[in-house]
């Protein structure tokens, strides 16, 4: 009996001992896309990969299944002892400020969202500039009609919208715009069947280059423009290899520069809570050039965007800002 | 105006792709139900199928056994609903919602462990997918299935087997076999359906991948009351909804989209209620044949 006590002493020893110097632990909470969607989440998980190898934090992450599940996801990680907890895309500001104010000793960073409290550093993008840009390279390179399909119809998706517009009509002022979201649940993230369908639907119609912003989705529209031999851009992540030939460019969202600094100030002990914007200034936002497109984005249009992301930087241009809308 | 027709004629394409792997899980759930096997596990059968093929394209690079791995699954998994409906009599509802479950558990396991995705496969190039051989092989299937269905000895054998099981017994026939046939059928037909998802309508298999398609597959069935004909006009119909539904997202039309969503399932519902003419589910369905 006594042998047997001891034994479970021992076994609820075992905690105390397995965790050696306290390693600092993320908790990263991805959005229905998941890890794998080539674009928004596969940018956050880069990041913080890359945070786990350079930094030595240990590192967990987690897909959201549904958006019911975030809220659990946040208040577990929270509560097993995590130091900071990254949640990404829009749909997690509600779960991470209830938890975060549940939580006021824990750290969170929130991208794409804005949250204000003392624990939270909201990680925001100019994306209507760098769709600015994706507008002109679009105009330029089209001869009839450039499309825009997003993901879920939600502001944030309206504001690459607007941006693209206003960089066509600067490029193209009598240029026509066809536009279509996939959908308005979460799902749109994930359904490559009808982002494709979406797209040969445009394609047919006499559209040329596709702007596509839609997480997940965004394979079905690459697929498309490879069976039509059109050209389609890509979003979030450097998405030009996916199909060589046929993506122009990609706007690039550094995700992965946001969730990598915030886990490293935090790390080192300077997390800083409050909104960070990244743009074209700290390269938070920009466009691809690689071997994949460095024979169909010629060296005049890269000039020409070069210079337009000055002027954008130095305000000499003001981009329509959908956030901002109806605010003046 | 040539730009409105265009619009029409791609219109028209599009809903005669996405009605591909409806009509195949439709036709599997009416042979099934057919046989006295209510059939609600379509979408798992889809779910799997499509996975299966997925794997086995990017594996071999050829679609083609992608479909047979696909069909190959589908009959496995019919099997082991099979086993539970047919050999231990289980609820066929029951046991149906067990199997789709199941399916949605396994799929992200698998992937996991062979790609270290959690939910997605690699995307096929080019290469290995289908451009247009599903579609052929659609309507190759609707005309035969009319013709075998009521032109052959073993259509009408499927048919007494859900209409008068006792009938078809005392005439030397075995109602089980029949019904655990017919099962497997389904089971390879609704797989095929879900390969077409993964290798035809989008370039790899993604979570979730069928949305709900195994439920308007048997939507499609009833509202095709249990015939084959009307079966493939409601597949039609219904991938008519779904190809406007995506034309019209995001876009300021005079219909909102989510009425265009509802519309087959509003129509499923009138069907039943026998706007339409009669609508009868087949008499012995979901029975268990006690032998006396």
């Amino acid at each position: 009996m006594r042998d047997l006590r001891l034994f479970f002493f021992a076994l609820m020893m075992v905690p105390f001992f397995s965790l050696p110097a306290q390693a600092f632990k993320v908790g990263l909470v991805l959005d229905k896309g998941g890890k794998d969607d080539k674009s928004f989440n596969s940018s956050a998980y880069e990041g913080a990969t890359k945070a786990q190898k350079e930094l030595g934090i240990e590192l967990k992450y987690v897909e959201a299944t549904d958006s019911n599940a975030l809220e659990t996801l946040h208040r577990s990680f929270a509560s097993k002892g995590f130091d900071l907890i990254i949640g990404i895309g829009f749909a997690q500001a509600d779960a991470v400020k209830k938890i975060a104010s549940q939580f006021p000793d824990r750290k969170f960073a929130l991208v794409d969202g804005e949250v204000v409290a003392p624990n939270v550093r909201s990680l925001l993008f100019e994306e209507h500039e760098g769709s600015y840009l994706m507008g002109v390279v679009a105009a330029e390179k089209s001869k009839s009609k450039v499309g825009f399909i997003g993901g879920m119809d939600i502001p944030l998706i309206r504001r690459f919208q607007m941006g693209f517009e206003a960089g066509i009509k600067k490029e193209k002022p009598q240029m026509s715009l066809v536009s279509n979201f996939i959908g308005i649940t979460g799902d749109a993230w994930n359904n490559t069947a009808k982002a494709k369908e979406l797209a040969l639907s445009q394609y047919g119609s006499g559209v040329d280059v596709i702007f596509v912003a839609a997480g997940a989705s965004n394979a079905g529209v690459f697929d498309a423009a490879e069976e039509t031999k059109k050209f389609a851009i890509g979003v979030d992540s450097n998405q030009n290899w996916i199909k060589p030939g046929f993506i122009l460019t990609s706007m690039l969202k550094r995700v992965d520069v946001a969730v990598y600094s915030t886990i490293k100030e935090a790390k080192e002990g300077h997390f800083a809570s409050g909104t960070v914007r990244y743009g074209f200034k700290d390269k938070g936002v920009d466009y691809a050039v690689d071997k994949y497109n460095d024979k169909i984005l010629d060296l005049a249009t890269r000039k020409k965007l070069d210079d337009l992301k000055s002027q954008i930087i130095s305000g000499k241009i003001q981009v329509p800002d959908y956030y901002k809308k109806g605010k003046k | 105006m040539a730009q409105e027709s265009l619009n029409l004629f791609s219109l028209l394409m599009s809903s005669l792709r996405v009605a591909v792997p409806l009509l195949f899980a439709a036709y599997g759930g009416l042979i099934s139900e057919r046989s006295g096997v209510i059939q609600i596990a379509l979408e798992g059968f889809l779910l799997i199928g499509a996975l299966t093929a997925a794997i086995l394209a990017h594996y071999t690079g050829s679609p083609w056994l992608g479909v047979l791995a696909g069909a190959c699954a589908g009959i496995f998994l019919a099997g082991v609903m099979g086993f539970f409906v047919l050999a231990l009599k289980v609820d066929q509802i029951i046991a149906g919602t067990a199997i789709n479950l199941l399916a949605f558990g396994t799929a992200p396991f698998v992937t996991k462990v062979l790609f270290d995705s959690t939910g997605s496969s690699p995307a096929l190039p080019i290469e290995s997918r289908f451009t247009v051989a599903p579609m052929f092989l659609a309507a190759a299937l609707s005309v035969l299935m009319s013709y075998w269905f009521y032109q052959t000895r073993s259509g009408l054998v499927v048919q007494f087997a859900g209409e008068a099981p006792q009938a078809l017994e005392v005439a030397g026939t075995s109602v089980l076999k029949t019904r655990w046939k017919s099962l497997l059928a389904c089971g390879a037909l609704a797989g095929i359906g879900g390969a077409t998802l993964s290798t035809y309508l989008s370039s790899a298999y993604s979570p979730n991948m069928t949305g709900g398609r195994g439920f308007i597959a048997l939507a499609a069935l009833i509202f095709g009351r249990w015939k084959p004909l009307p079966t493939l006009l409601a597949c039609f119909f219904f991938g008519f909804t779904d190809a406007l539904q995506i034309r019209l997202q995001g876009v300021n039309s005079l219909i909102p989209v989510q009425f265009v969503q509802i519309l087959p399932y509003l129509f499923t519902v009138i069907a039943l209620a026998g706007f339409f003419g009669q609508s009868r589910a087949p008499k012995a369905l979901g029975q268990t044949l006690n032998r006396g």
